[in-house]
């Protein structure tokens, strides 16, 4: 077997948005081995057609992780019972409870929502003046307000769950004790909701959670909190994020910010294209288990053994895109994998996409001459949590 | 009870989520979902790859009578 090598040593520390170009080269070589900041090591993919076969085949498991050190790269590993910790037909089990909820249909009646919601915030940064933080004034209270009221969370107590999720998503930037502490309140706090619900049920996901345990008996009380939890972190978090990574991307790029202000048409497929661009996890996904040996990239992946997919480097496979690196907002190749694929593909992936084309068709159209407020110097990363995004980023625009 | 599967490929985006939940009723071809046959006799696994179609590109109806069954409206 190969040599085990420190995902930092193969690819370097990435700053901002950056896909380390060490990527180019395992591309062109037979999968290798890493060990990533937790959990026993692992194959790791970097490839597009080698990711869709890991996330897709059924010959790799999420469930086999079970009692098992999982590689990873972030310090908590989920809850038992998560969508994401199961396997086709159990997975399946669970995730049509929800799935309705976030069909292209349905995501398409709350637009009228979304765009009223982003239309508030910039009245609010408007009246206020530049300069403003994108995060905080826009980004984030966007996807948190719908996600809140799909769910049925009050919207109110989100200065506190922002904390809680923060844990889930935490690399090194919360100890395993603070990890166990604010993940257990996020736990009480769902488990309140919860109870009201039961006495006095809403118009809301959370309800219809509810009532499919309770009345239908189709998930264990340890599932419907995990799914509750899970869809309120994961509803709000990657959208707050790509929301400030996609704008940064079009600065930086004024070109296509320009063809974007010229033709907003343009802004669906720019998002598409955004999505492979920006790589939002900052290193691997969830391991997948092989249930059987597989030849995969070179070499054989042996029954028993977890492999990790790094999006962000499919996303940038050559023998894909033509000129992988360079943002192109009318690509016509192949889909991206931005939102994973096979199964466990992004539940909320139709919301994201109708939030991020509203929050960019909002941010361009309102804002005349959007730009940094200062240099793009101003932007401050995060550090220490499993997404990549700014956790300021100041902007400015004619008022 | 035969069962008639059809796959919309204009509506498909290619999640893969069908063809990794059924794989035996479903198989993605250049990106896009097709159904493995046609015609199927009943399995709980198509539905829920119907079910769970983010698109609702895939439809499962009953042969005889043309009923929907899934997905649920």
């Amino acid at each position: 077997m190969t040599t085990v090598k420190p995902w930092s040593d193969l690819l370097g520390a990435s700053e901002r948005l950056d896909v380390a170009p060490a990527f180019d080269e395992l591309r062109e070589q037979p999968l290798c081995r890493v060990q990533l900041p937790y959990g026993e090591p692992a194959w790791l993919v970097t490839r597009y057609e080698d990711a869709k076969v890991v996330l897709g085949d059924p010959r790799f498991s999420r469930a086999a992780g079970a009692g098992r050190d999982e590689p990873r790269t972030r310090l908590h590993m989920g809850s038992p019972g998560n969508l994401l910790r199961l396997d086709p037909p159990e997975h399946s089990r669970l995730r049509r409870l929800v799935a309705k909820a976030f069909t292209a249909r349905r995501v398409e009646q709350l637009r009228p929502r979304a765009q009223q919601v982003a239309d508030h915030l910039v009245d609010r940064m408007l009246a206020a003046g530049p300069p403003t933080d994108l995060v905080e004034d826009f980004a984030l209270p966007l996807p948190i307000t719908v996600i809140c009221e799909l769910l049925g969370v009050p919207v109110e107590d989100r200065h506190d769950f922002r904390v809680w999720s923060d844990a889930f998503l935490s690399t090194t930037r919360f100890t395993p004790e603070e990890v166990a502490e604010h993940t257990g309140r996020m736990r009480d706090y769902m488990a309140g909701l919860i109870a009201e619900r039961r006495k006095a049920p809403q118009d809301d996901l959370l309800s219809a959670l509810v009532e499919a345990r309770d009345q239908h008996d189709r998930l264990s009380e340890e599932e419907l909190l995990t799914m509750a939890e899970g869809i309120l972190v994961a509803g709000h978090e990657t959208t707050a994020s790509q929301i400030p990574n996609f704008v940064y991307v079009l600065l930086t790029h004024p070109q296509a910010l320009a063809a974007l202000r010229a033709d907003p048409d343009l802004i669906p497929q720019a998002v598409e294209e955004l999505m492979r661009y920006v790589p939002l996890g900052n290193g691997a996904g969830s391991a997948r288990y092989a249930l059987e040996d597989v030849e995969l990239g070179g070499v054989t992946v042996r029954a028993g053994e977890p492999v990790v997919v790094a999006l962000q480097s499919a996303n940038r496979d050559g023998s894909v895109y033509t000129d992988p690196a360079t943002l192109d907002l009318e690509r016509k190749e192949a889909s991206h994998i931005g939102f994973g694929h096979g199964p466990h593909h992004c539940l909320g992936a139709q919301l994201a996409r109708m939030e991020l084309q509203v929050a960019l068709g909002t941010l361009l159209h309102r804002l005349p001459d959007l730009r940094f407020a200062a240099s793009e110097e101003g932007t401050v990363w995060k550090t220490g949590v499993a997404t990549r995004a700014p956790a300021r980023m100041p902007i400015a625009w004619d008022q | 009870m035969t069962w008639l599967i059809e796959v919309d490929g204009r509506t498909c985006i290619g999640s893969g989520i069908c063809a990794g939940t059924a794989p035996g009723h479903f198989t993605l071809v250049d990106g896009t979902s097709r159904p493995t046959r046609r015609e199927a006799d009943p399995a709980d696994e198509a539905v829920d790859a119907a079910e769970s179609c983010p698109v609702e590109a895939i439809s499962i109806r009953d042969k005889e009578t043309g009923e929907i069954l899934a997905p649920q409206q």
